[in-house]
């Protein structure tokens, strides 16, 4: 890790992971997000840079345009700590962003479209 | 990949990916110009086109996403006239009238009410669901099981219904495409372009500028529509903390109303300006337990599992989980959450809320906090209606939440949601502890103000249309935004249609040339952005704030007019994304300045309103709004009855003003 001379990010610093095996740099995210966020990155195929992380209000749009599912949103570390839950059976406690999380629930979603 | 990640990876600074051509004209002619591209924008272009004229629309965004609704919807309100409801037209208008004392758009109320059912049908063969087409929810208390339509807030009457709305705005902006619509993404609009250039004339179009290459737009129009967010910048300004857990973008600045102002349009219910009890601080929407809106009718528990009962508005405790979709009294019905009625609800229009004195027992230590949310106690189908539809498809709900919570693990019928430990306040207003609506701290707000409005949605601007919950203030929300959008759209092609182009002024051109690009043209700025943002912000909260009075408000009109022309005149900017930014802060200044301006012509405070000057010791009783416009650098004032849409020159009823004005 270098060490440069830079100003301290505001606020959420990542808001999208990118999953850099499937990412395919098409830019898909960078063209639908309403706040124009994320800049391509200037080598071809690789995926986007986000500059204006603070701008971003967690729509969704770029997570649901990626035609290759590389993309997560992560919510800012403050609300990871007040989205809790417990499991009634247990009474143990989980988040989002933990350590050795839950598996997926993977029930899709109502509807059909 | 992050900003920091790049940086130290490859040790440079990204260069600006977009040819850069600040100033470069583009020109477009149109009948008709929509100026914003989210849902109610869609509607209008969609509508316009329909009635014949030729259509551009510019969005400060991308269209496909973009706008408050661009991330999906869950209730529909006003939708009184599907087969299924006991509410009419003029029962809903009157009730949102009754419920706000007036302080509402009764004409756009009654224009939801006779079409928002018509707009969602077309919204439905522009392919978005709105029944339970696979009949999973078949037999339930919330389906029709004839329609499969599913309702919300009210079994009783059946007016406000579930829809599955999650990409609602892929469906209208595409659309808008398909039928010819010439959409122009990434234009930030900068001003209205008016007949001679002169201030209070017609407006003939509007200039603007793209985000990415800094070129300047000349949209040449017949009408125009302002289907633009509201006012989110000039009250409240802190994105880091705040964009994760806003109901509307960044881009939601207060552009779309300022520059009616400096056109010389009348604005209305700017003084409301306060502190609010909606849109809190810190939690993502819908992201925490509770008991309201999209959560309606889950079982909630306090830590050691004891219950924390629904109860009417009048305070009984509901006992039955199907009695929580029940109007208080039997001749009433629940008009429903989240539409603009936010001063509150008179109680016989309330939603079932959380019981009274609540709070009062958590201070007592008779309940404990946390709270949950334990979904697992309820029948699977109302369980999966709404963490399975409602909280898939609301706006900012299926990636940020559905997702994100299944992901990681999150089961409604295994696992209880946590409320945050916190003071419960304003909400109890509203009934309810939705904590997007809880103050920590507390918020402010910018009034909502607008545009003046006839019964064609034309401001007192000739050829200027205005539709949705910003620049038609107390219109309502999602649906409501399609609707009046669809509505004005063809009011403005009518318009258009009949109308002569002229041709706009170049002394006005050149102008508004000068100012937008006045931070790249300038050496030497040193001031971003945000910090002059956040400059409009501080002058609004100090001198239009809780202690207000004639003297603050004057002296708020020095700084913010000293701000604009001090700071205002160092703004600089690196790419023309901050442009577009920049242009939209110092519209909040602009507006800023008519906020003070209403304030100042209030003679008595309008709690309703939310109103208070401390200098003010009377009540304005008189019932009115004081519609205000620019002459020149001097705002004047007027009042106008509330219902001033049911007087000369219109007609006495909401029924025989819609047939004499909405079918065109």
């Amino acid at each position: 890790m270098n060490a440069y001379s830079m100003p301290s990010q505001s606020g959420p610093c990542k808001v999208l992971e990118f999953d850099k095996a499937k990412c395919v740099g098409c830019n898909s995210c960078v063209n639908v997000c309403p706040n124009d966020v994320m800049i391509p990155n200037p080598e071809k195929g690789k995926e986007p840079i986000v500059i204006y992380a603070e701008e971003c209000w967690f729509c969704g749009g770029c997570v649901e345009e990626c035609p290759k599912d590389a993309l997560t949103l992560v919510a800012p570390a403050k609300q990871r700590l007040s989205t809790i839950w417990v499991r009634k059976e247990t009474g143990k406690e989980y988040r989002v962003g933990m350590k050795n999380p839950l598996p997926p629930n993977t029930t899709p979603p109502s509807g059909n479209k | 990949m992050n900003f920091h990640e790049y940086v130290n990876a490859t040790g440079k600074v990204p260069a600006w990916p977009y040819e850069v051509n600040y100033g470069k004209e583009n020109i477009v002619e149109t009948d008709v110009l929509i100026v914003g591209g989210g849902v109610s924008g869609c509607r209008a272009a969609i509508s316009a086109k329909q009635k014949g004229a030729t259509v551009a629309l510019m969005d400060r965004g991308f269209s496909k996403r973009s706008g408050s609704g661009g991330a999906g919807v869950d209730h529909w309100h006003g939708a009184v006239r599907n087969p299924c409801s006991k509410v009419t037209p003029e029962m809903y208008s009157e009730a949102a009238m009754d419920t706000s004392d007036g302080y509402t758009y009764g004409l756009a109320r009654y224009i939801v009410g006779m079409e928002g059912w018509d707009t969602l049908l077309e919204a439905e063969q522009m392919g978005v669901q709105i029944r339970d087409e696979d009949d999973e929810f078949k037999g339930s208390i919330f389906r029709d099981d004839e329609t499969k339509l599913l309702f919300a807030y009210d079994l009783e009457n059946k007016h406000c219904l579930r829809i599955y709305g999650y990409n609602i705005k892929p469906c209208v902006a595409n659309e808008a495409r398909r039928i010819g619509v010439q959409i122009y993404d990434r234009t930030c609009v900068t001003s209205l372009l008016t007949e001679g250039g002169k201030q209070g004339a017609r407006v003939i179009g509007a200039t603007g500028i793209n985000d990415r290459t800094g070129e300047f737009f000349i949209f040449k129009a017949k009408a125009v529509v302002i289907s633009t967010g509201g006012v989110g910048r000039v009250g409240a300004f802190a994105p880091e903390l705040t964009q994760s857990q806003a109901m509307a973008d960044l881009n939601h600045s207060a552009l779309g109303v300022s520059i009616g102002w400096l056109a010389g349009a009348e604005l209305i219910r700017l003084e409301g300006f306060g502190r609010a009890g909606l849109s809190g601080m810190g939690y993502a929407p819908y992201s925490t337990g509770n008991d309201n809106n999209t959560y309606q009718g889950v079982n909630n528990v306090d830590k050691d599992g004891k219950k924390i009962h629904y109860a009417y508005a009048d305070g009984r405790l509901i006992t039955e989980e199907e009695d929580i979709f029940k109007p208080v009294e039997e001749d009433s019905f629940i008009i429903g959450h989240g539409i603009g009625l936010d001063n509150g609800y008179k109680q016989k229009y309330r939603i079932t809320h959380t019981e009274p004195g609540l709070w009062d027992k958590v201070m007592a230590g008779e309940l404990q906090q946390p709270f949950y949310t334990d979904m697992t106690t309820l029948s699977e189908s109302s369980r999966r209606l709404i963490f399975g539809l409602m909280l898939a498809h609301e706006g900012k709900c299926r990636v940020p939440i559905y997702e994100n919570l299944t992901a990681w693990g999150f089961d409604p019928a295994k696992d209880m949601l946590q409320y945050p430990v916190a003071v419960y306040e304003a909400p109890m207003l509203l009934g309810g502890s939705w904590p997007g609506a809880q103050s920590t701290p507390a918020n402010w707000r910018g009034g909502g103000g607008g545009y003046l409005v006839d019964w064609r949605l034309m401001t007192s601007l000739p050829g200027l249309f205005a539709s949705g919950d910003g620049p038609l203030p107390g219109s309502g929300c999602h649906g409501e935004a399609h609707t009046t959008g669809r509505y004005a759209g063809r009011q403005a092609a009518v318009f258009a249609l009949k109308s002569e182009a002229v041709e706009p002024d170049a002394g006005q051109i050149a102008a508004i040339k000068a100012k937008v690009y006045a931070p790249v043209n300038t050496a030497g700025g040193d001031i971003g952005w945000k910090e002059f943002n956040y400059a409009v912000v501080r002058i609004m909260q100090d001198y239009n704030g809780e202690y207000r009075t004639l003297h603050t408000l004057d002296l708020g009109i020095r700084r913010m007019k000293d701000l604009i022309e001090t700071e205002g005149e160092r703004m600089y900017v690196n790419n023309p994304h901050e442009l577009a930014r920049a242009v939209e802060a110092m519209s909040a200044a602009e507006l800023g300045v008519a906020y003070f301006e209403a304030a100042k012509a209030r003679t008595g405070n309008v709690p309703r309103l939310g109103f208070k000057r401390t200098d003010l010791k009377e009540e304005d009783t008189s019932g009115s709004w004081n519609p205000i416009h620019l002459e020149g650098e001097k705002a004047v004032a007027r009042f106008v009855p509330l219902r001033y849409y049911l007087q000369e020159p219109y007609a006495p009823t909401l029924e025989e003003n819609y047939k004499r004005y909405a079918e065109v």
